[in-house]
């Protein structure tokens, strides 16, 4: 392991945590501006964490270990997450650790612990919580990896590094199928961070939240990490969607100089896909609960013929 | 430069593609206008590319045809129909959408394969998208086949006409100029006596829903 | 060992195995002696065999002749590296089961535990004959012995109507299909009346007739792995057994089903076409799709495990499929590759849906309860129990780093690998399948969720389950024994891919294993790093010392204090166990997404109701429309044959008369 790697791997890092809830914040205040509010201010995930860190955390009575365990596992995963893919360089010494396939399953190590320990507790609303979850991991999951498919059938490797360093530096070209795979990873995208086609973050109206279901029962300090591991979670897949169809700007190895234009390059990206993001979400409505799977199944059969269109073209 | 502008011209039959599985899952008939004249104007986007590539200019007057007929003229006449026959929000139930997707997923490897080798045959610029033309064209067909209101059944026969469009640009750089007219001609003819049609048809049955169609045979 | 032979090793453990079983019929009803004895000694020479076979692969096959049987008819035996392999896991997971059993065993109703002894140790003893024999006659009756002895172990409790049914339709379709396999070994001893497979081995069949005998040997073993329409049996008979007969039925009968389909089409047959391959694809995906949700929507636990075990049998068909595609195709390295997962796969399912079972047996013994809608929050009273499971839980979904996911990911790659078959409509259906793999993938973690969360988590759902115990000191160390396994397999496969790769050299020629002992044991890469790579050792630590700096961080930056109260659950105030969603309600979104997949009959309550019941029964069409038809037909061709019985004696003389005169014509001819 080189020092530059070692460097840029902590750069990565490092960066997730701190840019992650301003992501959230800055797509926060974009949808209170969009719907004529006031908003609270990008910086009011900081000093949300920061309130709930101090607070005691109230656990029910009956809580397993496993209960209050969930809560650092699942900020772990994301951690993970953001390490591995591609945000600013693609000289990550992590990155061997767990391919294209491996991160789908760790996001779903995260989304089964999460819903365990949501079931933990014996509540009603818990329980609706983890089913839900699980109803749009299941189908979101597969149509995740088969976007992934797509861009490692292009590339001829299912490692996120090769991946981002063939799109990105090789010369430019035209990709139909990854058009497909686009738009399907969007619909997932958006199904995954509990957005609002799918579900609305905002809500606490009982029968219509997924997320904030299964998360009712934390409080404090395990609760002030859900809500960063969410903001990872929602900040590394805007880094992989920009990472697999807008790749420019990232750093190569053996280039450190590029890291510093890559910092400015990434931060952009994000404030357009942020306002897209908050764009999105204001303009649509959102679905019954029974609706969902139709949506991700169309993205899961998107990103399938984003499979068969690369065939077909050979690109 | 010459590579990345065919690239586009596959860019765009994707889309192409992208829309007609839009349509076949769309229930809102005022959405599936709007879908139909996006893939109006991405039909006008490749045969402007491959005019561009191939210098054939007949091929930029078909697409500015196609232009005013589809993306201008026939979308405000359904504008105008749905409004007068007052179905603008008209939502259709459908069969199961995932299922009806699987099936299209279906066709579109049977085109795929049915259009390998004749696209190998073929040396235009857009061989590659004989294949996506045909499986719109599938899709089309399944559209018109599920649907059970008059409307969308309208908008599906039109969007397989897109889809044959773009299967004579991509495999012949397009049909002859007359021949062209005549079938936007016949388009238009087509559409307009498919609206009186459908006020027939509503003033006969009170419905749009061509199933009352079926008592029309003598027992 | 004074150089002995490691089939000399193996034989020994089959004797001695034996002599338990008989040693247990001596000591009928001496219940301490049978479980605290017999049952570790039984489970010792489990561990013996999986050292005998250890040293096996990858070395010389060896033959040994035992002049039992029929005179002229001795067994011949041989051991090679895939028989190796797979005796190595009956060996590893055996040794787990048995000590398990040495404390499951109770006194009660039901076969004496003598008996239950003997049957146990001759199933063993059969599974290990099925894959050392070299010949058709050793293999069919090591195979009948099998059914045989698992048909005993199933009707443990005969008394219930519900096991005798289970037992017998068991039975019989084991015997379907051991015809099937039977006519197969017909087909490929090619009219030369040697039955040795080295003598099959050498024959040259048409493709015709290699396809014959292909279909025979699908149909076959199909039935006894639980291939879809043929998995009937499954679902009945794994739960009616005794938990540890269960876990040895799922975990390691099944997959000799899979050795069974290995050896033959790869071994045996030569020929080889390329539809066979995406028949067992096809046959396969549909298979797990099934199993997986059906898995999802049970109420019984034991049930859910089993058609989980209908899924995974269904991956490794899939698995196996790609891999005669390959093999058609000449492509030997991507053949070897598909072939790693499978066999990868077969191990990882050995031990964690064993661990499953024998956690649901400990989970029986506590409660008495086999329904999910009266269970919950066993986590509490049971928590040994219930963190072993979560390990078997996890490696069952597929999550990494445990060892089901290595054999998905490897399963993943070879379907990514594809580019490159001649056909252009395999290589669009590939990646199609590769997809629907995920999707399978990702139900069973539903499956396993719903498995996991209403057993252990929640609040009970009964009164009775707060008095639950954990598991007792040989219960724990045998669940602790395969769950260890479910870690160290997920985190280092090398290891054991070093060994498949003996086996894959000696069926298809390559391995991976230049390219595993290239890169360092930390990662697991198939080809290269830069085209796929996973370390799940890496894996691990990352999310640990992710999880580690922010406890240690939060600790302290802030504080740790806690207080305890009553859930919040929105304000609501007051909330009952019955709250919960049930094992039903957990199903209810795949029930209504899959439909169609189901035969369901519902009973809804109207408003004017009294006393308002819902019930739903979800049932399987493939029951309604092959099974019940074939019994009818079956049954109206009896009764055709029943009409020849008058109960005159003369009549009965008259058809010996007749049947003697037709005799002698033929014989006149």
């Amino acid at each position: 392991m080189s020092i530059s790697g070692f460097l840029s791997q902590l750069l990565a890092i490092v960066m997730a945590l701190f840019l992650a809830p301003l992501l959230m914040g800055w797509v926060n205040q974009w949808r209170c501006w969009l719907q004529n509010r006031s908003g609270p201010g990008v910086l009011q995930p900081y000093r949300m964490l920061h309130k709930l860190f101090h607070k005691e955390s109230v656990v029910a009575e009956h809580a397993s270990s496993l209960f209050r365990m969930a809560p650092y596992i699942v900020f772990g995963c994301m951690v993970l997450a953001c390490a591995i893919i591609p945000t600013l360089s693609t000289d990550l010494p992590l990155s061997p650790a767990a391919d294209a396939i491996a991160l789908v399953g760790l996001f779903a190590v995260a989304r089964v612990f999460i819903s365990l320990a949501a079931m933990d507790i014996g509540t009603a609303f818990g329980t609706l919580g983890a089913r839900r979850e699980m109803l749009i991991g299941f189908l979101a999951e597969p149509a995740l990896l088969s976007v992934l498919f797509t861009a490692s059938l292009i590339s001829n490797s299912t490692a996120l590094t090769s991946i981002v360093e063939y799109l990105a530096h090789k010369e430019f070209a035209i990709y139909p199928s990854l058009a497909f795979a686009g738009i399907a990873f969007t619909m997932v995208s958006f199904a995954e961070n509990a957005r609002v086609p799918v579900d609305n973050p905002a809500t606490h109206l009982e029968l219509t939240m997924i997320h904030e279901a299964l998360i009712l029962e934390y409080s404090g300090r395990h609760l002030a990490l859900i809500e960063w591991a969410s903001a990872l979670k929602l900040f590394a897949y805007s880094c992989m969607g920009l990472a697999l169809f807008f790749p420019w700007g990232i750093a190569e190895a053996e280039a450190p100089l590029a890291l510093i234009f890559a910092i400015p390059a990434l931060v952009f990206k994000l404030a357009i896909g942020g306002f897209l993001l908050a764009l999105i979400e204001t303009l649509s409505a959102k679905m019954r609960i029974f609706r969902v799977p139709e949506f991700l199944a169309s993205a899961f059969l998107l990103a399938v013929i984003g499979m068969l269109v690369h065939f077909l073209l050979g690109a | 430069m010459n590579a990345l502008i065919s690239q586009l011209i596959n860019l765009f039959a994707s889309v192409i593609l992208i829309l007609a599985f839009a349509m076949l899952s769309q229930r809102r008939i005022v959405n599936l206008i709007h879908l139909y004249t996006w893939q109006g104007l991405a039909v006008v986007g490749s045969t402007v590319v491959v005019a561009y590539v191939t210098h054939q200019h007949h091929l930029f007057y078909s697409a500015a045809l196609t232009f005013l007929l589809k993306v201008i003229l026939i979308p405000y006449f359904l504008h105008r129909l749905i409004n007068r026959l007052n179905v603008r929000w008209d939502i259709e139930t459908l069969f199961n959408i995932p299922t009806l997707m699987i099936i299209g997923i279906i066709l579109v490897v049977f085109a795929f394969n049915v259009a390998l080798p004749i696209a190998k045959f073929s040396d235009t610029v857009a061989h590659g998208t004989l294949g996506i033309a045909l499986a719109c064209i599938l899709l089309s067909f399944l559209m018109m086949i599920t649907r059970a209101k008059a409307v969308p059944q309208v908008i599906g026969f039109l969007a397989m006409e897109n889809a044959l469009f773009l299967a004579a640009t991509s495999a012949t750089y397009g049909m002859p100029m007359v021949v062209e007219l005549g079938i936007a001609l016949d388009v238009l003819v087509g559409i307009l006596i498919l609206g009186v049609f459908m006020f027939q048809i509503r003033e006969q049955f009170d419905s749009l829903d061509i199933r009352h169609l079926e008592k029309l045979k003598e027992d | 060992m004074l150089n002995w032979l490691s089939i000399d090793v193996v034989l020994l453990v089959i004797t001695i195995w034996l002599g338990i079983g008989v040693a247990g019929v001596i000591a009928l009803r001496q219940f301490g002696f049978v479980a605290r004895v017999l049952f570790p000694l039984g489970g010792m020479c489990c561990l013996a065999l999986a050292w005998a076979a250890l040293q096996m692969i990858g070395s010389t096959p060896e033959t040994a002749v035992l002049p039992l049987g029929l005179p002229q008819l001795p067994f011949h035996l041989r051991l090679d590296s895939l028989a190796a392999f797979f005796l190595l896991v009956i060996g590893a997971v055996g040794a787990g089961i048995s000590i398990f059993a040495a404390g499951y065993f109770r006194k009660g109703a039901g076969t004496p535990p003598g008996l239950l002894c003997l049957e146990y140790h001759v199933f063993l003893a059969s599974m290990v004959l099925v894959i050392l024999a070299d010949d058709a006659y050793a293999f069919m009756v090591a195979w009948e012995t099998m059914a045989l002895s698992s048909f005993f172990l199933v009707t443990a409790n005969h008394k219930l109507p519900e096991v005798q049914e289970a037992g017998f339709l068991y039975l019989l379709i084991a015997h379907v299909g051991a015809i099937g396999i039977l006519l197969c070994f017909g087909v490929l001893q090619a009219n030369s009346g040697d039955y040795t497979f080295a003598n099959m081995r050498i024959q040259s069949l048409s493709p015709f007739w290699a396809s014959t005998a292909f279909i025979l040997a699908l149909f076959g073993f199909g039935a006894k792995a639980g291939m879809l329409p043929l998995h009937v049996w499954l679902p009945e008979a794994h739960p009616a057994a005794p938990s540890p007969v269960s876990a040895l039925m799922s975990g390691i009968m099944l997959k000799t089903a899979i050795y069974g389909l290995l050896r033959i089409s790869f071994d045996l047959l030569h020929v080889n076409v390329w539809w066979w391959g995406g028949l067992l694809l096809a046959l396969g995906l549909a298979t797990a799709l099934f199993g997986v949700v059906f898995a999802t929507v049970q109420t019984d636990m034991k049930r859910l495990l089993a058609y989980s075990s209908i899924e995974n049998i269904g991956l490794l068909l899939a698995g196996i499929g790609l891999a005669l595609i390959f093999h058609a195709y000449n492509m030997s390295a991507l053949t070897a590759l598909a072939l790693t997962a499978v066999l990868y796969h077969v191990v990882s399912h050995a031990f964690f849906k064993s661990l499953l079972f024998l956690g649901t047996g400990a989970v029986l013994h506590a409660t008495g309860e086999r329904n999910l809608g009266r269970l919950g929050g066993l986590i509490r009273y049971m928590p040994w129990v219930a963190w072993l499971m979560l390990i078997g839980v996890f490696a069952s979904s597929g999550l990494p780093p445990f060892s089901g996911f290595v054999s998905e990911w490897l399963l993943l790659q070879s379907f990514l690998f594809t580019p490159g078959l001649p056909d252009s409509f395999l290589n669009m259906f590939i990646p199609i399948v590769a997809a629907v793999i995920a999707l399978v993938a990702a139900l069973a973690g539903y499956a396993m969720v719903k498995f996991f969360g209403v057993i252990f988590l929640g609040q009970p759902r009964e009164e009775k389950l707060k008095e639950a115990h954990d598991a007792g000191l040989w219960e724990k160390i045998g669940m602790l024994w395969l769950a260890a396994w479910c870690i160290a397999l997920g985190l280092f496969p090398n290891f054991l891919i070093r060994l498949i790769d003996s086996v894959t050299v000696s069926l298809v020629g390559a391995g991976l294993g230049r390219h595993t002992t290239e890169s360092s044991w930390l990662f697991l890469a198939p080809s290269s790093i830069e085209r796929a790579s996973f370390a799940p050792l890496l894996f691990l630590l990352g999310v640990t010392i992710g999880c580690l700096v922010a406890f240690a961080l939060v600790r302290i930056l802030y504080h740790g204090r806690l207080r305890r109260t009553p859930p919040w659950d929105c304000g609501h105030p007051w909330q009952t166990a019955r709250m919960q969603d049930t094992a039903e309600g957990f199903g209810q979104p795949i029930r209504q997404i899959f439909e169609p997949f189901f035969r369901m009959k519902r009973h809804l309550p109207t408003p004017m109701d009294r006393n308002p019941s819902y019930k739903v029964e979800v049932g399987d069409h493939f029951w309604h429309w092959l099974y019940l038809p074939i019994a009818r037909l079956i049954e109206f061709l009896a009764g055709l044959v029943g009409r020849l019985q008058q109960g005159r004696i003369s009549i009965y003389l008259l058809y010996s008369f007749l049947t003697l005169l037709f005799m002698l014509f033929l014989v006149q001819r």
